[in-house]
C-alpha cells in the first residue's frame, strides 16, 4: 500500500474546509501532546487543565470571552482586507491608536466627564477609537493606492511608531506619578460588565466580560452583511479575485484599497477603544497581548469568514486564558503555533487528494 | 524562450554542455550560419536578439532546436503572430527541413495554413481525434471544418451592405507610450461610424494593444478621443462604460473575467450597479442568477450551472460569457481585440456573427485582430498599423492579402484616415 496525491478535478465538497479546519486542530492537539509527553510532562492532565481553566466555570468562559473579543475585531477587520488581497498586518498599531483617541476624551480632556452622561461619553470614546483605527489604516491605504507602496512593509513599520507614540504620552505627559500609565479612568466611563449585576444576580459576581463583545458580534453579522450581500462586498471580492478585471469593469481600485484599509483599521481602532474602556480601564503599556498579530492568524484560520472568525477567536481567548493557569505558559503557544501550521498546510487537501493505492494490485495491473 | 540581450548565437549555445572553458563565439557563430543555410534560414549570428522581429526571434528558436540535433520539431500555432509574407517564408523554411528527413507536427487552426503546409492531418475535437493521418488530397476547407466542429460551417458571413452613419468614435493625433516608457502611439488619427466595423490589422506588438486600452481608458495618452462627441481620452474606464462603450479584451482570463468567482458573478461585473440587479446598496443575487441564466441560454455558453467558477470554462464558453456581458448592455461602441484567438471554428463562427449582428442594429465595431481573413470578412474599412503609426486605410472590400501584407512589415504606406466627411475636415490629414 502506498499513498498517492492527486489533483483534484472537481470542487472539493462544501463540508470539506470545516473538517480539515477541526481536523487540523485536533491533530495540533494531538502532535502538542506528543512534544509535552517527550519532555516529560503528562499532556492528558494539561489539557484536561487547560479544559478547566477555560471553560470550566462560566467564570472562566467570561475570561475567555474577554480575550476573545478584541481578537473578533480585529480578525473581521483583517477578513475584510485579506478578501481584496490587502495584506493589513498594522492591526496592532491601529489598535494602540484607537485606544489613545479614545483615551483622550478623558485624559485631555475633550468633555467633562463627571457631568457628561456616560453614554455620551462613551460614545464619544467610541467614535474615537474608530476614527483612530481609521485614520491609520489611511496612511498605508494611501501609499498603497497611490503610490503602489508595499503595505506589508509600511503596516508593519507602522505598528512601533504607534507603540512609541503612546509610550510618549504615558511616560510622558499622562503618566500617574511617574508609572507608564495613565490614572485609573472615573468608572463612569467604563464599558457595563456582567459584574455590574452582581447587585442584582451574585452569579455575575467577578465576570469581567464587557459589552465590547456584542459590538464583536454585531460587527460579524455586518459584515457577513457588507461581503456577501453589498454592492461593496461584489466590488472586493472582485478586485481581490481579479484587480485587472475590477479596473475593466469600471471600478476604482484605489479609492477601494483606501476605504478597506480604513475600515479594517477601524475595527482594531474599536477594539483598542473596548480593550481601555472595557478591560484595563487606563491605558498603559502592553495593552495588547499581540492581538493585532493574533487577528491576522485568527483571519487567516477562518478562512476570512465572518462568523468562523468569532468561533476561531474563542479558541484563541480560551488559549490564552489557559496559558495563564499554566508554566511554562509558552504551552499555549506551542498549540497556537501547531493549529496555524496544520490549518494552512490543510490547504493542499482542498486542491488534491490523497488516495490509497494497492502498490500490488497496481504492479500486476501494470505488468498485465 | 530566448534571452533578449543575448545574440543569437549565445541562445542557441545555452544549456549546452558544448563551450567547456573558453567560449569561442567567433567558431559557434560560423556552426550557427552553416547550420541555418543548410536549413534556408535567414539570420545574423552575432545580432542580440532584442533587435530581431518576432518572425527572425522564432526563427532563432527553430534554429535552437535543429542545432540540438532535434528530429522531430512540434510547433504549435507558430504563425499566430507573423506577418502574411513572414508566414510564407516560415512554411517554406518547414517544407525545405521536411525534405531533409527532420519530423514536422504543425498544430494550427487555419485551414489554409493546415492545407498548404501539411503532408498528413488529424483533427482533434475535445480531446479525440476525428480524423488520424489522412492524406489532403481532395479534402476541402468545408469537410476540414465540419470533421473540427462535428457540424457544417458557414464560411462566408452573411454581412448586408448598409451606408453608415454618424461619427461615434474618432482619435485625433493620439499618442500613447507602452509598458516600458517607449512610444507606442504616434498620432494617430482615426473615426468610426455608426453601424461600421473598422479592422484594425498589424503584426503584433506594433502599438494595437496600447491603441484599445486608450480608447477603453485603461491607458494614459496625448491627443483627442471623442466617443458620441464627448472627449474620453484619460477618463477612468467607468466614463467610457457610461458612454456605452463594450469592450471585449485581449486577454480574456487575466482581464475579461475573475477566474475564481461564478458566471452570476462574472456576468453582472459591469451591470451590478444599476436596476434590477441591485438595489441601493445590495445586490440582488436572486436576480442577477436570473439574468445570468436568461444569458447562458441565449448565448449557448456550456456550463453545469450558472454558479460554476469561469475558470472552468473552456476558452470558446469563456468568450461568449464576455460577449454576453458586453452585448446585453446594448452598446453604441464596441471595441474588440482579438475576439476569436484561440478558438475552436464553431465557436469563432458565433463570435463573428454576433459581431456582425451588432453591425445591423447600427452599432459602431473596431476590430483588432491579427487573422486578416477574418478582418477582411468582417471589416468595412482596415487600417494597418506599423511601428504605432496607422500607415493607412483601406476599403475591406479591396484589401487584398499582399498590400496588407506589405503595409503591416512598414514596406508599403496607403492612403489616409479618414473617408471625406464634415467632421473630420478640421483635423489634421496624415500624408499618405
Amino acid at each position: 500500500m502506498r499513498l498517492q496525491i492527486v489533483k483534484r478535478s472537481e470542487d472539493p465538497p462544501k463540508w470539506l474546509p470545516i473538517a480539515t479546519s477541526l481536523g487540523a486542530v485536533v491533530l495540533a492537539f494531538v502532535i502538542s501532546g506528543g512534544i509535552l509527553a517527550a519532555v516529560g510532562a503528562d499532556p492528558l492532565q494539561i489539557y484536561r487543565y487547560f479544559f478547566r481553566s477555560a471553560f470550566g466555570s462560566w467564570g472562566a468562559f467570561s475570561d475567555v470571552m474577554v480575550k476573545a473579543t478584541p481578537l473578533i475585531l480585529i480578525g473581521l477587520g483583517c477578513a475584510l482586507a485579506f478578501r481584496m488581497k490587502l495584506w493589513n498586518i498594522g492591526a496592532e498599531g491601529q489598535f494602540y491608536i484607537g485606544a489613545f483617541f479614545s483615551s483622550m476624551v478623558v485624559m485631555v480632556p475633550l468633555v467633562d466627564v463627571n457631568t457628561t452622561p456616560p453614554i455620551v461619553t462613551i460614545g464619544l470614546m467610541m467614535l474615537l477609537g474608530i476614527l483612530g483605527g481609521a485614520l491609520y489604516g489611511f496612511i498605508p491605504g494611501l501609499l498603497k493606492a497611490k503610490f503602489g507602496i508595499n503595505e506589508i512593509i509600511t503596516t508593519l513599520m507602522l505598528n512601533y511608531v504607534a507603540v512609541f507614540w503612546n509610550n510618549y504620552w504615558i511616560f510622558g505627559r499622562w503618566s500617574d506619578a511617574g508609572f507608564q500609565m495613565t490614572p485609573t479612568f472615573p468608572r463612569r466611563v467604563w464599558l457595563p460588565r456582567l459584574a455590574d449585576l452582581a447587585k442584582q444576580n451574585p452569579f455575575f459576581s467577578g465576570m469581567t466580560l464587557h459589552v465590547g463583545v456584542i459590538f464583536g458580534l454585531i460587527v460579524a453579522v455586518v459584515l457577513w452583511y457588507i461581503i456577501n450581500k453589498s454592492r461593496w462586498g461584489y466590488k472586493i471580492n472582485l478586485i481581490g479575485d481579479n484587480p485587472k478585471a475590477a479596473r475593466y469593469a469600471g471600478i476604482d481600485i484605489a479609492k477601494n484599497i483606501i476605504l478597506v484599509f480604513m475600515f479594517s483599521g477601524a475595527l482594531a481602532g474599536l477594539a483598542g477603544m473596548t480593550e481601555v474602556s472595557g478591560v484595563v480601564h487606563r491605558l498603559q503599556e502592553r495593552i495588547s497581548t499581540s492581538y493585532g498579530f493574533s487577528g491576522v492568524i485568527v483571519a487567516w484560520l477562518a478562512k476570512l469568514d465572518p462568523f468562523a472568525v468569532v468561533l476561531v477567536s474563542i479558541l484563541f481567548g480560551a488559549l490564552l486564558v489557559a496559558g495563564r493557569e499554566i508554566q511554562p505558559s509558552g504551552v499555549s503557544f506551542l498549540i497556537q503555533g501547531t493549529i496555524l501550521f496544520l490549518v494552512i498546510s490543510s490547504d493542499v487537501l482542498m486542491r488534491y487528494q490523497i488516495r490509497l493505492v494497492n502498490t500490488k494490485k497496481a504492479s500486476v495491473e501494470e505488468a498485465a | 524562450m530566448l534571452v533578449p540581450t543575448m545574440s543569437v548565437t549565445e541562445n542557441i549555445l545555452i544549456g549546452l554542455d558544448k563551450p567547456k572553458l573558453a567560449l569561442n563565439l567567433k567558431h559557434y557563430d560560423e556552426e550557427v550560419r552553416h547550420l541555418a543555410e543548410q536549413f534556408g534560414i535567414r539570420i545574423d549570428p552575432s545580432a542580440k536578439v532584442w533587435q530581431l522581429s518576432v518572425g527572425e526571434q522564432q526563427r532563432v528558436e527553430i534554429l535552437k532546436i535543429l542545432y540540438r540535433g532535434a528530429r522531430i520539431l512540434v510547433m504549435d500555432e507558430p504563425t499566430a503572430v507573423l506577418a502574411p509574407q513572414e508566414a510564407d517564408e516560415l512554411i517554406a523554411t518547414l517544407k525545405g527541413m521536411a525534405s531533409q528527413g527532420k519530423s514536422i507536427i504543425f498544430i494550427s487552426h487555419k485551414l489554409n495554413e493546415v492545407q498548404e503546409v501539411a503532408d498528413r492531418l488529424t483533427i482533434l475535437r475535445r480531446g479525440k481525434a476525428t480524423a488520424e493521418g489522412i492524406g489532403l488530397e481532395g479534402i476541402t476547407r468545408e469537410r476540414l471544418a465540419s470533421l473540427m466542429v462535428g457540424r457544417e460551417v458557414i464560411f462566408n458571413m452573411h454581412k448586408v451592405d448598409r451606408e453608415p452613419g454618424e461619427v461615434v468614435l474618432q482619435l485625433e493625433q493620439v499618442s500613447a507610450v507602452n509598458n516600458k516608457n517607449l512610444p507606442a502611439l504616434k498620432n494617430v488619427d482615426l473615426c468610426l461610424r455608426a453601424g461600421e466595423i473598422l479592422g484594425i490589422a498589424g503584426v503584433a506588438g506594433n502599438g494595437q494593444s496600447e491603441l484599445v486600452e486608450v480608447v477603453t481608458g485603461l491607458r494614459e495618452c496625448e491627443g483627442k478621443i471623442w466617443l458620441d462627441g464627448k472627449d474620453i481620452a484619460n477618463k477612468p474606464p467607468q466614463v467610457s462604460i457610461g458612454g456605452g462603450l463594450a469592450h471585449i479584451p485581449e486577454d480574456r482570463i487575466g482581464v475579461g473575467s475573475a477566474p475564481n468567482l461564478s458566471i452570476t458573478k462574472n456576468v453582472i461585473m459591469k451591470n451590478f450597479e444599476s436596476e434590477p440587479i441591485s438595489h441601493r446598496w445590495q445586490v440582488n443575487y436572486t436576480e442577477a442568477g436570473r439574468h445570468a441564466a436568461e444569458l447562458k441560454q441565449k448565448y449557448d455558453i456550456l456550463a453545469p450551472s450558472v454558479e460554476t467558477q469561469a475558470r472552468k470554462l473552456s476558452g470558446g464558453n469563456l468568450q461568449k460569457l464576455i460577449l454576453a456581458r458586453e452585448l446585453s448592455s446594448a452598446p453604441h461602441l464596441i471595441v474588440a481585440m482579438q475576439p476569436t484567438r484561440g478558438l475552436d471554428v464553431g465557436a469563432i463562427e458565433a463570435v463573428q456573427q454576433l459581431l456582425l449582428d451588432q453591425r445591423e442594429t447600427g452599432c459602431a465595431i473596431l476590430l483588432v485582430s491579427e487573422d486578416l481573413d477574418e478582418l477582411m470578412a468582417l471589416s468595412d474599412r482596415i487600417a494597418v498599423m506599423y511601428e504605432g503609426e496607422v500607415v493607412g486605410v483601406v476599403d475591406g472590400k479591396e484589401a487584398d492579402l499582399n498590400t496588407l501584407g506589405l503595409m503591416m512589415t512598414g514596406s508599403m504606406r496607403g492612403p489616409g484616415s479618414c473617408p471625406p466627411e464634415p467632421a473630420a475636415a478640421g483635423s489634421q490629414e496624415r500624408e499618405g
